[in-house]
């Protein structure tokens, strides 16, 4: 169940309690935000906004500046496939081709019934294992483009 | 009853005994993979916090100033600017309050020996972190780690921990009059961020864009007070070099370039990882001793150092001692040292063209010509790749390049169209092939291939049109199987399946 409007503001209210008057909260306030609700509810940056005295059109400039931070809700597992240099000579372009037909997304796109996000990542330093990605936590190294829909397939 | 078998002794090799290990110098190294770093008493076992104790009991902040500057020791994140120097500067700039930071945020695809120190060893960057703040009379630090990093912050945090219940940091260290307290940043993935000034914007929680130096950090720095950042792998020399002295550092490496160097190992070679050599070590030695050579037996092609910033080099350069002056010489750099190993079945244009896609892509777009120019040079490279280039898009290509490099605010614009120029100077002919016959000499531009079925070698099995994505391929038991180039994505999977390798690119 998602929270409401009413929880994410109230939950917001208090991940930005401690950084009220304090300098650089807002970064890892908007990481605290996230870790919770997976991503950033418009109605938690307004409540961030507010509560750091920060304009909203400038929490959203830092929001969308980070490539880690999201906007929209994203999937209950997320696979960062890496596209650094060394997986790239070793053929990460066809994993990840891979991942985009068994899944039907877009890169950084979400499946819809919302299992799956799947996000092309700079490097992963895991370059000894190339090609490689990482499922939430775990890192699945020396791919294949067969190895990977068994991998994707023991996530639920 | 066993007993023992000397036979089965000797099979075992020495570390020293193997080729990877035989000719490395592990100091920024020398506990990763050795200690657990859960433990500070591991740590402190293999000679830990010495340097810190010696330090603070006998050594007034300018002698440790000047071991670091004796040391030769230079900046191992990319820059390569002598770190006692740097030190100095801040030491000197005038305020009560100064920062120590720590730059954690090793964004160069096919870089990782950062990782592997905060992940294997964090207390070997404390304690450097800890001595630089003594030496430049700070008494706070950040160690910014890019959030990809999660092992290494929960690392970082259990280590700053232990250091706290054991008086290694807070106040009155060690029971002296010196305090200092450390924080961890995490970051938020931008590669900009690598560059101080950003990195800097970062921790304040603004947008992590650049600004023009001077003023430096050193005078005015996080949060307008004098800063240095030091990256991981430079903060984790500086105990040896206390602990050993600067002369013994300095007597390490080349004239110019002192002490060791990480380098990341990858690509398409056999024994991949992280090799710490001396200055002045060949690429030779590193790719084909340590490295074991190119996987398959295949031809070395070029081996593409210090990641989106650097360049490629060739078979010529192989025997090319590595160093801050010499890579730069040849058109690459230092960087963090990342080395990545391309055979003959790289397309150097398709390896520019990578690249220049990662630093447009990370370009924070405060400045034009970084901004503007990288947008530019890549869709020139996307045009050359796709069969569509004409030769004057070489020379756009150079002069944009040029125009880039020398006008961009920080060092992601300025070392950005590296990776073009080192090779359009020595892979030309791959550029000309790409435009004048439409063809890709290593086979990888998927526009200017094309997939077939040797009708000799095709034995009918149609496992290739079951596996094709787009159903492209058609046959039957009695037709040998082809594919219709028309709607062929070029995705490589008939290739892969095919048992009787009759599947072929051209």
């Amino acid at each position: 169940m998602s929270p409401n409007k009413v929880q994410i503001e109230e939950r917001t209210r208090e991940i930005v309690a401690p950084w009220k008057n304090r300098q650089g909260g807002t970064i890892p306030v908007l990481q605290e935000v996230q870790k919770e609700l997976g991503y950033l509810p418009e109605d938690a940056l307004m409540v961030i906004s507010r509560e750091l005295k920060i304009p909203a059109s400038e929490l959203y400039g830092v929001a969308t500046f980070y490539a880690q931070f999201h906007l929209k809700p994203r999937g209950r597992h997320i696979i960062r496939v890496c596209r650094g240099t060394a997986c790239h000579v070793r053929g990460s372009l066809l994993i990840q081709e891979k991942i985009k037909n068994i899944l039907q997304v877009e890169d950084n796109g979400t499946t819809e019934d919302l299992r799956f996000t799947l996000e092309p990542v700079a490097c992963l330093g895991a370059c000894g294992l190339a090609p490689v990605m990482m499922v939430d936590g775990e890192t699945h190294g020396r791919l294949t483009p067969d190895k990977v829909m068994t991998i994707v397939e023991s996530y639920e | 009853m066993s007993r023992t078998n000397s036979e089965s002794f000797e099979r075992i090799p020495l570390y020293s005994d193997l080729p990877f290990y035989r000719k490395q110098k592990r100091i920024a190294l020398r506990n990763c993979g050795l200690i657990n770093p859960d433990h500070i008493d591991e740590y402190i076992y293999r000679e830990g916090y010495f340097a810190l104790a010696s330090a603070l009991k006998s050594m007034a902040p300018e002698e440790v100033l000047a071991e670091v500057k004796t040391s030769g020791l230079r900046g191992r994140g990319g820059g390569g600017f002598p770190t006692g120097l740097k030190w100095e500067f801040c030491r000197k700039s005038p305020g009560n309050k100064k920062y120590v930071i720590c730059n954690a945020d090793e964004g160069d695809p096919g870089a990782f020996m950062d990782r592997s120190i905060l992940e294997g060893d964090p207390h070997a960057l404390i304690e450097g972190m800890i001595l630089g703040a003594y030496a430049m009379g700070a008494d706070e630090g950040y160690i910014y780690c890019r959030a990809e990093y999660p092992l290494a912050i929960t690392r970082l945090g259990l280590a700053i921990a232990q250091c706290e219940e054991y008086g290694l940091l807070g106040d009155r260290i060690m029971d002296t009059d010196f305090s200092f307290n450390l924080h961890i940043k995490e970051g938020a993935g931008a590669f900009v961020c690598g560059e101080e000034t950003a990195l800097m914007a970062s921790i304040e929680g603004e947008r992590g864009m650049p600004r023009p130096r001077p003023p430096f950090p050193a005078n005015k720095g996080l949060w307008g007070k004098p800063s240095n950042i030091n990256n991981v792998e430079t903060w984790a020399n500086v105990p040896n070099i206390i602990r050993n002295g600067g002369s013994w550092y300095a007597s390490i490496g080349t004239e110019k370039s002192k002490g060791t160097k990480v380098f990341a190992l990858t690509g398409k070679i056999n024994r991949t990882g992280l090799v710490e050599v001396p200055m002045g070590t060949t690429i030779r030695e590193i790719v084909f001793e340590m490295g074991d050579g190119i996987i398959d037996g295949r031809g070395f092609k070029a081996v593409q150092i210090g990641g989106p910033s650097g360049g490629c080099l060739t078979e010529e350069h192989l025997d090319l001692p590595v160093d801050y002056e010499s890579l730069t010489a040849a058109g690459a750099i230092m960087g963090s040292g990342g080395l990545v190993v391309m055979d003959e079945d790289t397309c150097m244009v398709d390896i520019a063209r990578f690249f220049l896609e990662f630093t447009q892509r990370e370009s924070c777009g405060k400045c034009v010509p970084c901004r503007e120019g990288t947008k530019q040079m890549l869709l020139t490279l996307e045009k050359i790749t796709s069969g569509k280039g004409a030769m004057k898009d070489l020379d756009t290509l150079e002069k944009l390049a040029v125009m880039v490099k020398e006008m961009s605010l920080c060092g992601l614009g300025q070392t950005a169209p590296n990776p073009v120029l080192t090779t359009l100077r020595y892979f030309r002919n791959e550029y000309e092939a790409h435009i004048r016959d439409k063809k890709c000499p290593a086979k990888a531009c998927s526009a200017l291939i094309s997939f077939v079925i040797d009708k000799e070698k095709c034995r009918k099995c149609g496992l290739c049109a079951k596996n094709c994505p787009v159903s492209c391929i058609a046959g039957d038991r009695n037709t040998p199987y082809v594919v219709d180039q028309d709607r062929c994505i070029k995705c490589g999977t008939c290739i892969e399946v095919c048992p009787f390798q009759a599947v072929s690119k051209e």
